[in-house]
C-alpha cells in the first residue's frame, strides 16, 4: 500500500519535473521564433518583388556597378582594419601578459576605458583630431611638416583610423586570454635547448597563440563588415559600406526585400571567407 | 528622437484638462522646427478648437507604414517631406484632405495634391567661406578654376541634378524633365573638388562651422543657424532650390474630422505668418506675407519664401522626382562610387 502511495507521489513529481523541463526549451524556442525565423523571412523576401517571386533585387546589384564597389570597399575596409588591429594588438596583448598581476590589471583597465566609451563619442573625437582645421593638421602646419592641410578626415584613411581604434580593445581582450594561458615553461624549455629568443617566439609562442589571433581577427573582421556610424561620419561620403546601402535601399524602394538582398549576398561572402580561412588555418594546425 | 517618461507622464496628467477632452496626436520632425510649429500653429489651433494637441516625432515613413499596415493608427497628423508624401499616397497610407474644410488658397497649385499640402519650404542655398570669393550662382559653385576650394554637396541626386543643370546654363523654367546625362557630365567635372558628401543637415552645418570646406550647397535654415553660431560664411538665395515639408492625415486616424479642422488652421495665413518668427523656413501659404503686423521688412528679407526671395529661386518638381527618383539615386551611386 505504502509503496503504491509513494509511487503515485513519485509519478507526480516525475511528471511535474518533465513539465518543468519543457520550460527549459523556452530559450531555444525564443531564439528560433525571435531571431532565426525573422531572419529567414527577411532572406525569403529578397526573392520577392511586387508580390511575385523574382530575382529583381539581385539583378539590380549586377546592373549597377556601384553595388560591386560597395562590396569591395566594405571588404577592403574590414581587411585593412583587421590587419592593423592584429599588428597593433598582438604586441600589446603579449606585453600585458608579461606584466605582474597588478600592472596587468591596470593595463587592461586602460584598454577597457575606450571600449566602454560610446562609439559615437569616439568617432566625433577623431573628427576633431583629423579634420582640415583639426588638431593634427594645425600642429603639422605650425611645425612646418606640411604646407597645406592633409586629407585625413572624410576619407578611407580617416575611417580606418577610427575603426582601428574602436576594434583594438576587443581584439586585445580576446587574444589576452589565449596568450595568458600559454605555459611559460615551454618557452624556458626552448631556451634551455639553445633556441634564440626570436626562434623561441617564432616556433613556440607564435604557434600557440595563433588560435587566439584567428578568433580575434575573425571577430574583428565580421564586426567591421557591419559598421555604419563611423564610415558615415569619418568617411564624409567617400566611403560607402553595405549597411549604408541597406538603409538607402529601404528609403528609396520602401521594400524590405531590396535591402535584405544585400544582406543575403553579404552573408554568403562572409561564409565563403570564413570557410576559406578555416581551411587554410586548419591545414597549418 | 525618444520622448522622455516625464513628458509622457505630463501629457497623461494634462490630457483630461481640456474642455471637451478631445485630443490630436501630431508627429513632427522634432527640434527647432517642432518648436516653431508648436508656437505658430499648434497653440492657436488648440485655442480655437478647444482641444489638446499632443506631439510625437517621426523618424521616417516606416513609422507611418507600420501603424497603417498593422491597423493600429495612433497618430492623427504627421509631418513628412514632400518625397515621403508622394510615396505614402501611392502606398495608400493617407486620408484625403477635405478642401471644403481646408482652404488651399495662397498655395502653389503645382505642389498641392489631394493627400498633402506643404507646411513650409526650405531652400538649398550656396554658402561660401567668408575669406574667399563668394559664389553667387551654381555656375560659380561649379567653376573650380576661378573659385578654388573644397566643395561639399548633399549625398543625393536631389537638388544636385538641378544645380548642375543650372550651372550648365539651362534656364530655370526649362529644367524639367531633367537631362540626366548632361547633369552627370557637369557633376563629373566637379567631382575631384568635392571632399565631403554630406548626409544630414546637422553635418552640413558642422562642415560650415568648422571650416572643413570652402563652398557648400546646404539648407538655408542650417546655413543661417551655423552663421549665427559663429561660422565664418555667407549664403545667397540666388538660384536656391525650394522644396517642402507637408502635413498629412494618416489613413484610419482616430480623429480624422478633427484633424481636418486642425489642418485648416495650420495652413491659414495667420498661423503661417508666425512660423518664420521662430525658424528660418518660410510659410508655404503666400498669403501669409500680406497678414498685417506680423512680419517686419527685416523678417521678409530673411525668409526664403518671401515674394522678394522666391523670385530668384527654383521650385523642385516633385512630380519628376516621384517618377524618376529611384533611377536617379542608382545613377548617382554609380557616379559617386567610381
Amino acid at each position: 500500500m505504502t509503496a503504491g502511495v509513494n509511487s503515485a507521489i513519485l509519478a507526480s513529481v516525475d511528471a511535474s519535473e518533465k513539465r518543468q523541463s519543457h520550460l527549459l526549451l523556452f530559450p531555444a524556442i525564443a531564439v528560433v521564433s525571435l531571431a532565426i525565423a525573422p531572419f529567414l523571412w527577411l532572406g525569403a523576401l529578397s526573392f520577392v518583388a511586387d508580390g511575385q517571386i523574382s530575382l529583381e533585387h539581385y539583378a539590380r546589384m549586377l546592373a549597377n556597378p556601384s553595388y560591386i564597389t560597395t562590396f569591395v570597399t566594405t571588404l577592403q575596409m574590414s581587411a585593412v582594419v583587421t590587419a592593423f588591429v592584429v599588428l597593433l594588438g598582438f604586441p600589446a596583448a603579449y606585453a600585458i601578459s608579461l606584466l605582474p598581476h597588478r600592472l596587468a590589471t591596470a593595463a587592461l583597465t586602460l584598454v577597457a576605458i575606450p571600449f566602454w566609451t560610446s562609439l559615437l563619442v569616439r568617432t566625433y573625437a577623431w573628427m576633431v583630431l583629423l579634420q582640415r582645421n583639426g588638431l593634427i593638421n594645425t600642429w603639422a602646419i605650425e611645425l612646418g611638416l606640411v604646407e597645406r592641410p592633409m586629407r585625413l578626415a572624410n576619407s578611407f584613411l580617416g575611417t580606418s583610423i577610427g575603426m582601428i581604434h574602436i576594434m583594438l580593445p576587443l581584439f586585445i581582450f580576446t587574444l589576452y586570454g589565449t596568450v595568458k594561458a600559454i605555459d611559460r615553461t615551454l618557452l624556458r624549455a626552448a631556451a634551455n635547448l639553445g633556441a634564440s629568443p626570436i626562434r623561441t617566439f617564432m616556433t613556440v609562442f607564435l604557434p600557440l597563440s595563433l588560435p587566439g589571433v584567428v578568433t580575434g581577427a575573425m571577430l574583428t573582421f565580421i564586426i567591421c563588415l557591419g559598421f555604419y556610424v563611423t564610415p558615415q561620419l569619418l568617411g564624409g561620403g567617400n566611403v560607402t559600406t553595405i549597411p549604408m546601402r541597406v538603409q538607402q535601399n529601404i528609403l528609396i524602394y520602401s521594400d524590405w526585400g531590396a535591402a535584405s538582398a544585400l544582406g543575403v549576398v553579404l552573408i554568403v561572402i562572409v561564409a565563403l571567407v570564413m570557410l576559406t580561412l578555416r581551411a587554410v588555418v586548419g591545414k597549418r594546425g | 528622437m525618444r520622448v522622455s517618461p516625464i513628458l509622457i507622464a505630463l501629457a497623461i496628467a494634462t490630457a483630461g484638462s481640456t474642455a471637451n477632452g478631445a485630443e490630436l496626436l501630431v508627429a513632427t520632425g522634432g527640434g527647432i522646427i517642432a518648436h516653431a510649429e508648436r508656437e505658430a500653429l499648434f497653440s492657436p489651433a488648440e485655442k480655437e478648437l478647444g482641444i489638446k494637441i499632443k506631439e510625437t516625432t517621426i523618424d521616417g515613413l516606416q513609422d507611418v507604414r507600420v501603424q497603417v499596415q498593422s491597423n493600429s493608427v495612433t497618430w492623427d497628423i504627421s509631418q513628412m517631406s514632400l518625397e515621403e508624401c508622394m510615396m505614402a499616397s501611392k502606398e495608400g497610407l493617407l486620408e484625403k484632405i477635405d478642401t471644403s474644410i481646408v482652404s488651399t488658397e495662397g498655395f502653389d497649385k503645382n505642389v498641392v495634391t489631394e493627400y498633402c499640402i506643404p507646411a513650409y519650404y526650405y531652400s538649398t542655398v550656396i554658402a561660401s567661406a567668408s575669406n574667399l570669393k563668394q559664389a553667387k550662382s551654381w555656375a560659380d559653385f561649379f567653376d573650380a578654376e576661378n573659385f578654388p576650394g573644397d566643395r561639399s554637396i548633399y549625398n543625393s541626386p536631389r537638388y544636385n541634378l538641378e544645380a548642375a543643370l543650372l550651372a550648365d546654363g539651362v534656364p530655370a523654367d526649362k529644367l524639367y524633365p531633367l537631362d540626366l546625362d548632361r547633369a552627370f557630365r557637369k557633376l563629373e567635372a566637379l567631382k575631384p573638388h568635392i571632399t565631403v558628401w554630406w548626409q544630414s543637415g546637422a553635418q552640413s552645418a558642422q562642415l560650415l562651422k568648422d571650416g572643413e570646406v570652402d563652398y557648400i550647397g546646404m539648407w538655408n535654415g542650417r546655413a543661417a543657424a551655423a552663421i549665427k553660431d559663429g561660422a565664418k560664411a555667407t549664403f545667397t538665395f540666388n538660384q536656391a532650390i525650394l522644396s517642402a515639408d507637408c502635413f498629412v492625415i494618416l489613413k484610419g486616424a482616430p480623429n480624422k474630422e478633427l484633424a481636418q479642422k486642425a489642418l485648416a488652421i495650420f495652413f491659414a495665413p495667420g498661423p503661417q505668418a508666425h512660423l518664420p518668427l521662430y525658424v528660418d523656413y518660410g510659410p508655404a501659404n503666400a498669403k501669409a506675407f500680406s497678414v498685417a503686423g506680423v512680419l517686419s521688412d527685416a523678417d521678409k528679407a530673411r525668409v526664403n519664401t518671401s515674394p522678394e526671395n522666391k523670385k530668384t529661386q527654383v521650385v523642385q518638381s516633385e512630380a519628376w522626382w516621384g517618377e524618376h527618383g529611384q533611377e536617379a539615386v542608382e545613377r548617382w551611386e554609380n557616379f559617386r562610387q567610381r
